[in-house]
């Protein structure tokens, strides 16, 4: 396979990782702080279909981000002033709002059927941006492919070296002792669940601005649902979601290359088509149970509802 | 009149009950004929459902008071369509349409139990009293996108995108190939499976993947117009699938191969008004006009219109048959033998690749 094959490669594995990142960056943030929304999904396409009605009827994609980020964050809002606020289960809400989530935006995006919209313009630097291999994978993407990494770095910094992150794991591990001492846990959970809105419903603007820009009823097939899983088997670590997601990414593409070019050992292509999936579960399962530092991480409080003490 | 009763489900059976209440409720104008429409997808996927849901839209159009329409979309195959076919059922439909072929067993299932309800199911094979199976000869428009794509393509290597290999997908690449090669013998497909009917995210990488492997035309036997917009971007071409997609790739989109499922729909629908109903088995195509095809692109040169059109009148007059041997397999060995043509069983049966196909 020659070099620029492997370059063009990689770049569809960046944008097919991205969504998943974006996604599952966001619930880790919610889950650390003890609150599980299986809405992802659902704010994931709340998020897609408001970036695109904005940028198509403003012409402006940064617009188009920033409402498809406040979307998510609508949608996160109303799960917590249910599972927050009024105590209602977290599981059957998370599900319910993916629900809809996925009706919502149908309505929402009935007339933006059969549009096309230009896909976001891709970062440009001058001279660097042409230099040959480096040049297209490193400084070849839209700007959501950016913000993603920064983004992963900015919550591993937060959770792990911040007085904030600290205070927001606490809540996630015993939410009992942090309110005991002082801490105000429904606060910090709602501001959890709102960061993981924001972040799943960029993912859904990534989708329906860079990654098929287009907006088609259901266009997230799922991935919502993939970063759940992803947040699980990176064991609630943002640098093995990171890991995960463009591991996932990357077999996918993979195999879809493999069986482009006739195959591989001759597995059919419903194996390949297994393969992402058994690919990042075994290697984060590993990661995971590995002697570096491994154990299940699972925050002690997650999706049990809090209701102080009066 | 239409009567719309959206269920977008993933928690099959809460929502199937939330389903159930709002059909209980509808349940009282007697006199207007009820038709149920189930969908295994949503109606804004711009493919295969928004297809159906543009013929139950005629039905309502032609028939106005006379009918109500019900559709239930995002149904997922199994289990779960058994139960809301059941509840269209007992809601008073008289007839209801099934949209995708894992809805057969169902189907046929819940038609037993409800013998004075019409059943039509799309794409399957068994029929009973009150079942009819209705399918379009997809194939014959595949035929007419071969003999198009083998003048366009220039590097002589065709990427097909398909959902699941089952004879439908099979068959339609097998006819793309055999008259792509009658114009490029040496043409060669290459297939991916995406093992998804619609997963826009995907359906567009399998593209990408596709054009870096060095194909020029794209075919796609999935449902969203991602691999199209992929095909625009890159600067090679294809075909669109279900509905005309040239809004999203006006160069890149070559033709496309509709569904034109309204005349059949508003004839059947018709026939229970009348009480002329009967259980059939039908595969329409070009000539009952069930099978159509959009205005082609620009980039599809004199010479390939007038293949495509020969194809394509061949086909209504029945003087041309996509399957007409000599046809060797994979293998090389003689499939069928010159002159022959595959019979509709054989072909609704397929399992086995043409020479000239890499699957």
């Amino acid at each position: 396979m020659s070099l620029d094959a492997m370059v063009l490669i990689l770049i569809t594995v960046i944008s097919a990782a991205t969504p998943l990142l974006y996604a599952a960056l966001g619930e880790l943030v919610a889950e650390r702080a003890g609150v599980l929304n299986l809405g992802v999904e659902g704010m994931m396409l709340a998020g897609a279909v408001t970036a695109f009605a904005v940028t198509v009827t403003t012409g402006s994609a940064s617009l188009g981000i920033v409402a498809g980020a406040i979307a998510g964050a609508v949608l996160a809002f109303a799960f917590g002033v249910l599972t927050l606020s009024l105590l209602a289960n977290q599981v059957a809400t998370g599900l319910a709002l993916t629900i809809f989530g996925i009706g919502l935006s149908a309505l929402v995006g009935a007339g933006f059927v059969g549009i096309p919209v230009e896909r976001l313009p891709r970062l440009a630097v001058p001279g660097v941006s042409d230099l040959p291999v480096l040049g297209p994978l490193l400084f070849g993407h839209d700007v959501l492919v950016y913000l993603g990494l920064l983004m992963t770095f900015g919550v591993a910094w937060f959770l792990k070296r911040t007085r904030g992150g600290m205070i927001l794991r606490a809540v996630g591990e015993s939410d009992v002792s942090a309110h005991s001492i002082g801490y105000d846990v429904i606060k910090v959970r709602y501001l959890a669940v709102l960061f993981g809105g924001l972040m799943a419903g960029l993912g859904g603007a990534f989708l329906s601005l860079s990654y098929t820009p287009m907006w088609v009823e259901e266009m997230t097939a799922g991935r919502g649902w993939i970063a759940l899983a992803l947040v699980v088997f990176a064991s609630w670590r943002p640098w093995r979601v990171l890991l995960g997601a463009y591991l996932f990414g990357g077999v996918t593409i993979l195999q879809l290359h493999a069986q482009g070019a006739g195959g591989l050992f001759g597995l059919p292509a419903q194996v390949l088509s297994m393969l992402p999936y058994l690919a990042t579960i075994l290697v984060l399962t590993i990661i995971a149970a590995g002697p570096w530092r491994g154990r299940l991480n699972a925050p002690a409080s997650l999706g049990k509802p809090f209701r102080p003490a009066t | 009149m239409t009567l719309i009763t959206t269920r977008r489900s993933f928690v099959a059976g809460s929502a199937a009950m939330a389903g159930g209440l709002m059909l209980g409720r509808s349940a009282r104008a007697q006199e207007a004929l009820k038709v149920g429409f189930v969908y295994v997808g949503p109606v804004g996927d711009y493919g295969w459902t928004h297809g159906h849901d543009v013929a139950r839209k005629a039905v309502d159009a032609k028939f106005g008071d006379q009918v109500k329409t019900t559709f239930v979309e995002n149904v997922a195959e199994g289990p779960d369509a058994e139960r809301v076919i059941r509840q269209l059922a007992t809601s008073g439909h008289g007839l209801v349409f099934t949209t995708s072929f894992g809805f057969m067993q169902p189907t046929a299932k819940v038609a037993k139990q409800f013998p004075k309800v019409k059943f039509e199911h799309a794409t399957g094979y068994m029929t009973a009293p009150n079942l009819a199976v209705y399918n379009a000869r997809f194939y014959e428009g595949r035929a007419v996108c071969g003999a198009i794509a083998g003048h366009v393509t220039k590097k002589g290597v065709v990427g097909y995108i398909g959902s699941f290999p089952i004879p439908e997908v099979v068959m339609g690449i097998n006819a793309f190939t055999l008259a792509a090669q009658k114009i490029r013998p040496d043409i060669q497909v290459k297939v991916v499976w995406a093992n998804s009917w619609y997963d826009p995210g995907k359906e567009g990488d399998a593209a990408k993947a596709l054009i870096d492997q060095g194909a020029d035309i794209i075919c796609q036997h999935t449902d969203s117009p991602a691999p199209l917009q992929v095909a625009q971007e890159r600067g090679v071409h294809g075909f669109g699938q279900a509905s005309d997609m040239k809004t999203y790739a006006p160069e890149a989109q070559l033709t496309a191969i509709l569904d034109v499922w309204s005349n059949y729909y508003v004839e059947r629908v018709q026939a229970v008004i009348d009480g002329s109903w009967q259980s059939h088995s039908v595969w329409y195509g070009f000539k009952e006009g069930m099978v159509a095809l959009a205005d082609y692109g620009p980039a599809v040169t004199d010479e390939a219109k007038k293949d495509a059109e020969a194809t394509r009148e061949g086909i209504i007059a029945g003087t041309l048959h996509p399957f007409t041997g000599p046809i060797k397999n994979q293998k090389g060995e003689e499939a069928v033998a010159a002159g022959a043509t595959l019979p509709d069983d054989k072909l609704q049966a397929m399992d086995w690749y043409v020479q000239g196909v890499q699957a």
